[in-house]
């Protein structure tokens, strides 16, 4: 095969990778930068994300780049934070975690309105991560509950019912209540 | 539907994730319920908080590496990466992309029929009941990603009574609903892009009569159970188009012969 034309081909795959991708970079960060918990895993994650990505872009039929980009940032996100022995606060089962609401603010944030910035950040830490994802795809991407589900890869029920338990979960710690639920 | 029932779907509710007919449901309760109301206002505030406030766009230095006009991802170091991939991450990227909107045909026309018959049985034939299209195409508006084509068909034989919303196919459509003697025909339109015209094909399903046909980006589906042969005199449906004009006519067929 001419090597010219090789050239060409390959060259002409990445500008299509880039014009699809290039564009979801804000929002590939911001999912890292959530699933993660710190900036520098973060970059390190979404620059893996992307070089898997172009691996794989084949796979790709061009329907939903964000959504297919965001299955493989929430990989490269996990897999990062396995390899950094953070894996605990990750894997371990949701009903396990119910301690994480003792983080919660002060005294300062007992309504909604009056919950800041950075009160809403230390919420949406405070929350294990199964519902942290699900709440950052759809209220910060407004990704429908059939996106979220081929990105977390799990039923749509589920997808439900995680969002209804983290917005409620969520609630409580900026609010202080103490009000527990059965999970 | 009792309130520790709305506080399940209530998230799935604000997100207008469920169908009509829960959505209905939920509604009703909320109109009398100040307690799952104000649940109602307090997520929808916190759901306002983390959409506006918290967000971290890419920090400088990768969007340098990445996004900078002609920049270029640093694509050498690529293969040694892509190596360690393809053994460590082989399962990672396996996207079931099932695109939206294909339905099994006969799973579609199983939902039709259903929906017809629902419709009939179920006192819930109009959400909006007026034979005026001036009325029933504007109530549409806000309620769909889209605004449905309504016609006057009165003069030939087709009298409209209403519309109301529906759920096909996994989306919400609009459902126009005429009349011919006593027979109830549903029209349902909804759009469905890329998806390349096709001439007006009926259908028998269940004991009703169907016809189906696509123009200009639009899926439309007639319903009744009105003879086979008077349902096609339906003219929205763009067979019974004039000869000078094509199926795929630049306006919706149908349109151009409306009275009004």
């Amino acid at each position: 095969m001419d090597p010219g034309e090789l050239h060409l081909t390959e060259k002409e795959r990445r500008a299509r990778f880039e014009a699809a991708m290039l564009p979801h970079l804000d929002a590939a960060y911001n999912l890292a930068r959530w699933l993660v918990g710190n900036p520098h895993d973060a970059e390190d994650a979404v620059q893996d994300a992307y070089l898997r990505a172009l691996t794989y872009f084949d796979a790709f039929h061009g329907e939903d780049g964000r959504g297919w980009l965001f299955a493989i940032v929430r990989n490269a996100c996990y897999q990062r934070l396995r390899k950094i022995r953070r894996s605990v606060a990750v894997f371990e089962p949701v009903e396990s975690l119910e301690a994480a609401a003792d983080h919660k603010p002060g005294p300062e944030a007992l309504h909604l309105r009056e919950a800041d910035r950075q009160t809403i950040e230390r919420g949406l830490e405070c929350l294990p991560p199964e519902y942290r994802e699900v709440l950052v795809l759809r209220e910060m991407e407004g990704m429908s509950y059939k996106q979220i589900a081929r990105i977390i890869e799990a039923p749509i029920g589920t997808v439900m019912s995680r969002l209804a338990r983290g917005r409620r979960r969520l609630q409580e710690i900026l609010t202080g209540e103490t009000r527990k639920e059965t999970v | 539907m009792n309130c520790h029932e709305v506080e399940k779907w209530l998230s799935a509710y604000e997100d207008r994730e469920l169908d009509l007919a829960r959505t209905l449901e939920i509604e009703e309760h909320l109109a009398e319920c100040a307690g799952c109301s104000a649940a109602l206002r307090k997520m929808e505030e916190t759901s306002a908080l983390l959409a506006s406030a918290v967000r971290f766009p890419a920090p400088p230095e990768l969007r340098r590496r990445f996004g900078a006009p002609g920049a270029r991802i640093p694509w050498h170091t690529a293969p040694w990466l892509a190596a360690a991939a393809s053994l460590a991450l082989a399962v990672v990227v396996v996207w079931r992309y099932a695109p939206p909107a294909q339905h099994a045909p006969d799973l579609l026309e199983r939902d039709i029929v259903q929906e017809h018959v629902r419709s009939l049985l179920a006192d819930h034939l109009l959400d909006v009941n007026s034979p005026d299209r001036q009325t029933v195409k504007p109530w549409f508006r806000g309620k769909l990603d889209y605004a449905p084509e309504v016609a006057d068909l009165s003069s030939q034989g087709f009298e409209l009574v209403g519309g109301r919303l529906d759920y096909l196919g996994g989306r919400a459509v609009s459902a126009l609903v005429y009349q011919r003697a006593q027979h109830v025909i549903n029209v349902f339109v909804w759009p469905e892009a890329g998806q390349p015209d096709q001439a007006p094909q009926p259908h028998s399903i269940a004991g009703f009569n169907a016809v189906n046909w696509r123009s200009k980006g639009m899926n439309w589906w007639a319903i009744s159970d009105l003879n086979s042969v008077e349902l096609e005199e339906l003219p929205l449906c763009p067979c019974f188009m004039p000869p000078s004009r094509t199926l795929h006519a630049a306006t919706p067929p149908g349109m151009t012969r409306n009275p009004s």
